[in-house]
């Protein structure tokens, strides 16, 4: 046991951490926490009231049970009886086990709401305390439905203490970030700002915290927060290192309270006011004159200290992007702490300079660097590091740099670490597009990504090379040239063979002159490399094989056996016989012309942005990449991701759809059973609106993989269900049957290759959950089969939508403010957050789609009627989407619980 | 500031505080990944690393290790201070260097000495007085120990 214990000692709490520490094995830990867990369940059960010191120590023990990573089932209720004794110790770890282990168990929370609320008005200061803490700590929306209307007037009050008033500023923060819309701005609010003139520090470094958060969102209601800012940060910065006393940090004044004062002020633009922006800029010039200075202590806190205060000045010049000295100033105080000893200084260095490298005014300051960031390529020994510099270079990049940063990032990537070669060679070929002259240099430079991280290329990489090499003539002889030298390498990677196999299909004919790359020649290199692929790089080069017949007619025979072949007409793999047998009979029945037509090549493909582009933007998230399109003010909204051009293009030229059933085998289409209202694409397919729309057919493959029977919807009104024999034996004893739907009786024989016709009509009785099942039974030769299908009706398909007045909906609104009525759902965005996308799919969920509703534009309202045989339920909804964070809250309020409940969980599967 | 991790070398979890809701299942396998990742480390590299979405900043102090997550534009290095001043506090609380049993036995004063410091994921106190004098005074309301002597453990 330590020989510290201050305060309280809870003896019996020590012994029982000691004989966990003493445990030889998990088992025996296990043991003794079982027994342990026992021991406070018999005490907590028993009939003997337990003194509330006892309750401490158990509730205590509970505590670190659970912090131990075993899980808690019981004791809440004993710590909640803790909350509301006299003695402050009990009273503390009632609101630390509170605090650990929130439990979203209604009842308690309203005792605990209880107990705060009784703290939060005792007016002993350490109290309320502790009940701000305890409300901070929880953040929960029962909580800040209880409290984020007093917290601010605690906030203002004149009498409160100061330490009441840091905690209530953050816990106001803490509610603010899980419930914005329950903590109102008001009156109160310029009080708020006002607290940056306070005299205690403390004071105002949390109401700084407190105002810079929400000024993000309110910026006008907190635009006076400005000049009290400037105002206060020239204080502290031009203050002796003495002045504040213990805000002073290592000789640092106020470090926290200045990063935390450049912070707010990154919410605004360069202040208007010339005497304030003067004020700051000075400011901003001190900050970056004491980096010059000698430090005042040798400690490593006193140099971060000052550090991080600069670089958050320099993350302010860089926001405001207004003043070029500072800007290049700032640069040049980079490029110092890229050769720091300190790896710390150097990663933020490498990473603060990548935003720099964005500003037109501090581009050509940033380029000066580039040798050193290539060094610490080479030198660094940590890979974070390592990040950093690609990152920069990239960001730095451009046209007259270009070849060099491209050849290092080359070289580079030969022995870069797995985790970030992706990314590199992502990065390399945009650049290498981006910023090629000469097209020649493109293409080598891809061949040169390939062969050295062939693995990290992904199709949109090799795609791109050859959109490029389609659309400019001036490079395809010598990329026909250079994929025909780099073949030759004994070993090469299978993304060379597809690119290889492409091109020359293209435009092997323009290097066919010479007799080193006839067109023999060309076809065997290919070949003698087709064995050892992939199934879709053969296929690839089996269309390659029918370009050559077009442009060679002279090696037509060998590549006709080539097709002829066993291997290749028998093949087990269907898209490769099928291509085989295809490109064989084309080749044989087509006269040179229409051959010639079919195979014609390629036309250009039409610009647009990169793919990899995309790709890139994709995998680091939006804010977080550099954007050269940016800051060359090269605005192209339109992102296009996802596109295989190359693909979708062999087969509209050489391919007919692979379901064409050439050897009538039947049923080589892989559809599944039709799922219930899933939605395939990015927009919410329908499929039941009012439109008319059919199904996809969706086909029903009972166990030996062949088809017998196909299901099909239609829905006009009420619902059409079809069932096709794609046997040509009949069905008997056929029925079909969906519980709780009333259905006409279907016929009982399905004769072979027929269709039935079965009409549901579709009444919602009371809400619910589950999709209906149409249950199928029928004979099919001697077996019977029994097929479940779900149908795709959901409980949305019953709203009627309602047009409202901003007004009415927020009446309404208020009226359905119990907890139950109310669902909410924070999720992650699993489409891109287009919002016609999102308004067509609101609109296709059934409801109305409210404008100009929501204070907030960029939020969606909406508002409907579900109908059921028993009642209507009226509902509103209100999506608000957040782009930055890729994330969406959607709350529904609805007269009854379970409705609410169902649509959200249906509707947030949407986006 | 999301949370605040304090683990041992050997990987065994001593402080967890989270500013931001997640379920249990979560919080465990946030954890695991991030004791794996930075335990991984070799002392000379850098205090910062990209994780998720996350800036993650961590600091060794003998067998502990302090590791914070903050978002994109928050500030590293100041961070790296938050968790020295805490150490600081900690250190001035149970009296010289603040060892690991200290805060294995005394886990609750380390809670309540960092909620003191740090609420809601933001610095409330940066004196390293007033903090004290806040814990102090807490102290001072404890009952005395006298009363407890003849209570029986279990």
């Amino acid at each position: 046991m330590p020989a510290v214990s201050k305060g309280d000692g809870m003896r019996g709490l020590a012994v029982f951490i000691s004989d966990i520490r003493n445990c030889k094995s998990k088992e025996a830990e296990v043991k003794r926490i079982n027994k342990e867990l026992a021991n406070i369940r018999s005490k907590f059960k028993g009939d003997k009231a337990l003194d509330g010191y006892s309750k401490k120590k158990y509730v205590c023990k509970l505590l670190f049970i659970f912090l131990l990573g075993h899980d808690i089932d019981f004791g809440h209720m004993e710590a909640v009886n803790l909350l509301s004794s006299n003695k402050y110790t009990e009273k503390q770890i009632g609101y630390l086990f509170i605090s650990v282990l929130v439990n979203s168990n209604s009842d308690l929370i309203r005792l605990i709401n209880n107990a705060i609320k009784n703290d939060l008005s005792s007016r002993n200061p350490t109290f309320m305390n502790l009940s701000l803490h305890c409300i901070a700590n929880v953040g929960s929306r029962e909580m800040a439905e209880a409290f984020a209307a007093e917290i601010p007037h605690i906030l203002v009050a004149g009498d409160t203490m100061d330490s009441v008033k840091q905690s209530a500023a953050l816990c106001l923060l803490r509610l603010n970030r899980t419930s914005p819309d329950l903590v109102p701005m008001g009156e109160w609010t310029s009080r708020v700002v006002h607290l940056l003139n306070d005299q205690h520090l403390g004071v105002v470094t949390a109401a700084t915290s407190l105002i810079a958060t929400l000024a993000q969102k309110n910026p006008d209601e907190f635009k006076t927060s400005v000049s009290l800012a400037v105002a206060r940060l020239s204080r502290i910065v031009t203050s002796a290192s003495t002045d504040l006393q213990d805000y002073t940090y290592y000789f640092v004044p106020a470090p926290w309270l200045s990063v935390k004062l450049l912070r707010l002020l990154q919410c605004y633009p360069p202040p208007e006011d010339a005497a304030i922006r003067g004020r700051l800029t000075e400011c901003l010039e001190t900050i970056l004159n004491k980096a010059q200075e000698p430090p005042k202590s040798k400690k490593i806190q006193h140099s971060n200290s000052k550090n991080a205060v600069l670089f958050e000045a320099i993350s302010l010049i860089i926001h405001h992007d207004s003043e070029p000295t500072l800007l290049v100033r700032a640069c040049n105080q980079l490029g110092q702490f890229l050769q720091h000893r300190e790896t710390n200084l150097r990663y933020l260095a490498l990473e603060s300079m990548c935003t720099l490298a964005s500003s037109e005014f501090s581009h050509e300051a940033v380029k000066t660097h580039i040798e050193t960031v290539i060094n610490a390529l080479k030198t660094e020994r940590d890979v974070s590091v390592r990040q950093r510099a690609v990152d920069l270079l990239y960001a730095m990049c451009d046209r007259s740099n270009a070849q060099q940063i491209v050849a290092e990032m080359l070289n580079y990537l030969e022995n870069a670490d797995y985790s970030i070669r992706e990314e590199i060679v992502l990065k390399v070929a945009i650049l290498a597009e981006k910023y090629a002259v000469d097209y020649t240099w493109y293409v080598d430079t891809i061949l040169n990504l390939i062969r050295i991280a062939g693995d990290y290329v992904s199709e949109e990489v090799w795609y791109r090379v050859i959109q490029i090499v389609i659309n400019r003539d001036d490079v395809q002889g010598y990329a026909a040239k250079t994929v025909f030298e780099a073949l030759q390498a004994p070993a090469c990677h299978e993304n060379l063979l597809k690119v290889g196999g492409y091109i020359l299909g293209e435009f092997g004919n323009l290097i066919a002159g010479d007799p080193r790359s006839s067109p023999l020649i060309q076809f065997n290199l290919l070949h003698s490399k087709f064995h050892l692929c992939s199934v879709p790089t053969r296929a690839l080069l089996l269309s390659t094989y029918i370009k050559f017949i077009n442009l060679f007619p002279e090696i037509k025979p060998t590549i006709q056996d080539v097709l002829r072949s066993d291997s290749q007409m028998k093949n087990a793999d269907v898209e490769l016989q099928q291509r085989a047998v295809e490109y064989l009979r084309l080749s044989c029945i087509a006269s040179t012309d229409i051959l010639a037509t079919v195979l014609e090549e390629m036309p250009p493909f039409p610009e647009r942005e990169s793919s990899i582009l995309a790709k890139l933007k994709k995998k680091k998230g939006p804010g977080k990449l550099p954007d050269i399109e940016e800051i060359r003010k090269e605005k192209n909204a339109n992102i296009n991701g996802g596109t295989e051009p190359v693909n979708a293009s062999t087969n509209a030229k050489a391919s007919p759809p692979p379901s064409s059933d050439l050897l009538g085998l039947g049923g080589s289409s892989t559809q599944n059973a039709a799922p219930p209202a899933s939605t395939g694409g990015s927009l919410l397919v329908d499929v039941f609106s009012e439109n008319n729309s059919t199904t996809p057919p969706g086909s029903v493959r009972p166990r030996r993989g062949r088809e017998l029977l196909q299901v099909c919807l239609q829905n006009l009104g009420r619902m059409y269900v079809f069932f096709g024999n794609k046997t040509s034996t009949q069905f008997l004893n056929f029925s079909s049957a969906v519980l709780n739907v009333h259905t006409k009786p279907a016929d009982p024989t399905v004769e072979g290759g027929a269709q039935l016709q079965q009409i549901l009509n579709i009444e919602c009785v009371t809400d619910f959950m589950e999709a209906p099942v149409l249950n199928i039974q029928f004979r099919y030769g001697g077996t019977l089969q029994n097929i479940a299908v779900k149908l795709p009706i959901t409980l949305n398909k019953f709203f009627q939508p309602t047009e409202m007045t901003s007004q009415d909906f927020f009446q309404r609104w208020k009226q359905l403010s119990t907890p139950q009525q109310e669902v909410q759902k924070i999720f992650k965005a699993k489409h891109s957050m287009d919002t016609e996308v999102t308004k067509a799919k609101i609109i296709g969920f059934g409801v109305a789609l409210l404008d100009q509703v929501d204070p907030n534009p960029t939020n969606y309202v909406g508002a409907g009627v579900i109908h059921t045989k028993t009642t209507q339920v009226g509902c509103l909804l209100r999506l608000e989407p957040n782009t930055q964070a890729q994330m969406y809250r959607l709350t529904l309020r609805t007269s009854r619980d379970t409705v609410s409940q169902r649509l959200c969980e249906l509707l947030s599967d949407q986006f | 500031m999301q949370f605040m991790l304090l683990f041992s070398r050997q990987g065994k979890l001593r402080l967890q505080k989270w500013y931001v809701p997640l379920s249990d299942k979560e919080k465990k396998k946030v954890t695991r990944e991030l004791v794996q990742t930075v335990l991984a480390r070799k002392p000379k590299m850098c205090s910062f690393l990209e994780w998720r979405d996350l800036k993650i900043i961590y600091k060794r102090y003998a067998s502990l290790y302090f590791c914070c997550a903050i978002e994109d534009q928050d500030n590293e290095l100041i961070t790296l201070e938050i968790i020295h001043r805490y150490v600081e506090l900690l250190d001035k609380y149970f009296g010289s260097q603040v060892c690991e049993l200290d805060i294995i036995f005394n886990f609750e004063k380390a809670y309540f000495i960092l909620d003191e410091f740090l609420l809601g994921g933001e610095a409330q106190e940066t004196s390293k007085k007033n903090v004290l004098k806040a814990i102090e005074q807490a102290d001072l309301l404890q009952e005395p120990r006298h009363e407890y002597f003849n209570v029986p453990v279990y």
